[in-house]
């Protein structure tokens, strides 16, 4: 700025005392010669890299900048710096989760009949007959992915008539009433119900109702309902909550009643915020495994009824593939296996969070701001 | 009472609008009765372990020497990960809401819930298998030189499925909870305490030191509370990574375990007794994640009454 206001090129008195612009890129590239020399010695690897060359770049620009502009500015610098490498930190997690699923999970997918086969008769012999002798991996997720698409779907069928209309209580009955302000405050609170604790609720109450050891489609759906059903009411209560007042007044104006209003005018206003909220529920519901685990047992066989039977899913397939092999001796077919419906569900729950987002964004209300 | 076609159609409305906002009033009920149900059915089937004898009780020395190691494990898993976590994710907040390009903050924060999107039992399998190899050297090396920790006392674990590791992931599960709930009480901070500051010559950090962090700092601490609730009750993290054991004070040894693994791990084959303990266990996490919750909410209702500032 100040080059553009005086036409010599020397520095101003108003910039003097601050490092000049190119100060972070010098930085940098000498951090990173310097973190490569550095790790030469030691025995080169990019994550050690990456790791020295920030703390020298740390180091030296805070250094050059309490040295020119004084103690404050170098403190401005060092919260910069941890705050950016703090963000940084985060994504490292992210991309080495996705990686190691993709690399792991597309051998298992690339399987012809991953999708299409289930576990139905498949044994430990198969598996030390493909490690022995190299033939393909057989047994597949098509009964898990069912499982899990039974379970879900009951779950929303019933965890969204229930959600919406105690979203609709809040908003168009509650009035701020004491049962009202209960109702919010038991949702905040149901929504940290540990997933595990909403699976023995489910089994629970089906061991007292029905009989000890139930185990079916119909329990887990139960168990991911109480997960999904305070997702469902804030998404829709906070959709509700944006439709405008006039609507609602225009339609009293024209003498329809309260219960048709809500139905005609006020619900399908904020119809497309309630549906990627729901799906977003799906989408956190989808994944769970360890109340799935505790009510819907693990089956190898594909259970078309969720009223009776143990059922698969995709996570506690993963989750069995894992901890206890097909084969014990020769577990890596069955880790394929694992990560091939990792990468799946993944695939699943990010299709899902898309849908939302496109949901919302193609029939987005106009809220008139 | 005149009964005219025109005020039995409106009788007709009036019924809907009675069914109508009756079943809304159901709904909000059922939420309630559920949770009461969840606490009344946990309770119930709990108590035959807790009245039963002791030494019919796994371990035999009764519920509560049974239960009081995996209470332990369950908060020392739930510390760690917050210990990692929570610096970590008020720095992401911080670079979303004050330190980003606006136009970017919003893809950011996209990429910072895909996190939360991830399935538990993928970060499971990816510790057990990833980062339980990876990070073993650094235990042995942590044992070498710092074993005089109790916390880092060696022989290291050579496969690294340790409750530091179970730690670790359960970190990466709490960030972007606490990240979301922070950054959005970072933006709350009145705009006009934020220009005030830089007004009167404070860099961005004093700005952010004088003006942001006490305006959000109750807001933190619940998002904290919030992220803790979500440690406890995890299951699928450590259920998958850590190698279970009795209670150690060393972090980098296999051993420890929690509520929710501990349920994971034994309730598939489970019968008789074993079911109400195991099922006790869970009334025990309930009550714990439960009474946390509450204080968390406790925090955000009470500061919503003050953050009319803006």
């Amino acid at each position: 700025m100040t080059s553009t206001l005086t036409p010599v090129r020397k520095r101003s008195a108003l910039t003097k005392g601050q490092l000049p612009k190119f100060a972070p890129y010098v930085v940098l590239a000498l951090a990173l010669v310097v973190g490569a020399a550095i790790l030469a010695v030691v025995g080169f690897n990019a994550f050690g890299w990456g790791i020295v060359s920030a703390i020298l770049f740390t180091a030296g620009l805070v250094g050059w900048s309490a040295a020119v502009e004084g103690g404050r500015k170098a403190k401005d610098k060092l919260a910069t710096c941890l705050v950016v490498g703090s963000f940084l930190v985060a994504l490292l997690p992210l991309i080495s989760v996705i990686w190691t699923v993709l690399v792991n999970g597309l051998p298992g997918l690339l399987d012809p009949g991953f999708l299409t086969t289930s576990m139905n008769g498949v044994t430990g012999a198969f598996d030390n007959k493909s490690v022995e002798e190299g033939t393909p991996v057989v047994g597949g997720i098509y009964h898990a992915l069912l499982g899990t698409i039974q379970i879900t779907l009951l779950a929303t069928v019933i965890s969204v008539p229930v959600g919406l209309l105690t979203a609709v209580y809040l908003v168009e009955y509650g009035e701020d009433r004491p049962l009202a302000r209960a109702i919010t405050f038991f949702v905040d609170v149901m929504t940290g119900i540990p997933s595990i604790v909403a699976g023995l609720f489910a089994a629970a109450f089906f061991f007292a109702v029905v009989g000890p050891g139930t185990k079916t489609g119909a329990v887990a759906a139960v168990a991911l309902s109480v997960l999904m059903i305070p997702v469902v009411v804030r998404s829709s209560e906070e959709m509700l909550k944006i439709v405008p007042n006039e609507l609602r007044e225009a339609a009293y104006a024209l003498g329809v009643r309260k219960w048709r209003t809500i139905l005609r005018v006020v619900i399908p206003t904020a119809i497309s915020g309630i549906a990627s909220g729901v799906t977003l529920a799906i989408a956190r519901v989808i994944g769970e495994t360890a109340p799935i685990l505790v009510t819907a047992g693990f089956a190898t066989s594909i259970n078309n009824n969720v009223f009776s039977g143990w059922m698969a899913s995709l996570p506690t397939f993963i989750y069995t593939q894992i901890l206890n092999p097909t084969s014990p001796s020769s577990p890596d077919p069955s880790s394929q296996r694992a990560w091939g419906a990792a990468l799946v569900l993944i695939i699943l729950v990010m299709l899902l969070n898309l849908g939302a987002r496109l949901i919302a964004r193609a029939f987005a209300p106009k809220t008139g701001r | 009472m005149t009964t005219t076609s025109l005020t039995q159609s409106r009788c007709a409305g009036r019924a809907g609008d009675k069914v109508f906002s009756g079943a809304a009033l159901a709904a909000g009920c059922l939420i309630l009765a559920v949770l009461f149900g969840v606490a009344l059915f946990l309770v119930v089937q709990a108590i035959p372990a807790l009245v039963a004898s002791p030494d019919k009780i796994q371990g035999g020395e009764g519920f509560f020497a049974y239960i009081w190691p995996i209470v332990i494990g369950t908060l020392i898993a739930a510390v760690i990960a917050l210990v990692i976590a929570t610096p970590v994710a008020i720095g992401v907040a911080l670079f979303i809401s004050h330190f980003a390009p606006r136009g970017l903050a919003s893809g950011l924060g996209y990429v910072i819930d895909l996190l939360a999107a991830i399935p538990s039992v993928v970060y499971g399998a990816w510790g057990a298998a990833f980062l339980a190899r990876e990070i073993s050297p650094a235990y042995d090396w942590l044992a070498n030189n710092m074993g005089w920790l109790p916390i880092f006392q060696g022989p290291a674990s050579a496969t690294g499925k340790t409750i530091l590791t179970a730690g670790i992931v359960l970190s990466v599960m709490v960030l972007p909870i606490i990240t979301s709930l922070s950054r959005e009480i970072f933006l709350q901070t009145p705009k006009l305490h934020e220009e005030a500051a830089l007004a009167l010559g404070a860099t961005r950090w004093e700005m952010i030191r004088m003006a942001v962090i006490p305006f959000a700092r109750p807001g933190i601490v619940s998002a904290v509370m919030l992220g803790l609730g979500r440690a406890l009750g995890e299951t699928m993290a450590v259920a998958l990574v850590l190698s279970s054991g009795a209670l150690t004070a060393s972090l980098i040894q296999s051993g420890n375990q929690t509520i929710a693994a501990e349920i994971a791990l034994n309730f598939p084959e489970a019968s008789g007794l074993k079911v109400s303990t195991l099922i006790a266990a869970g009334l025990v996490l309930f009550i714990i994640t439960l009474g946390v919750n509450m204080i968390a909410r406790w925090i955000i209702s009470r500061h919503k009454e003050f953050s009319g500032a803006n």
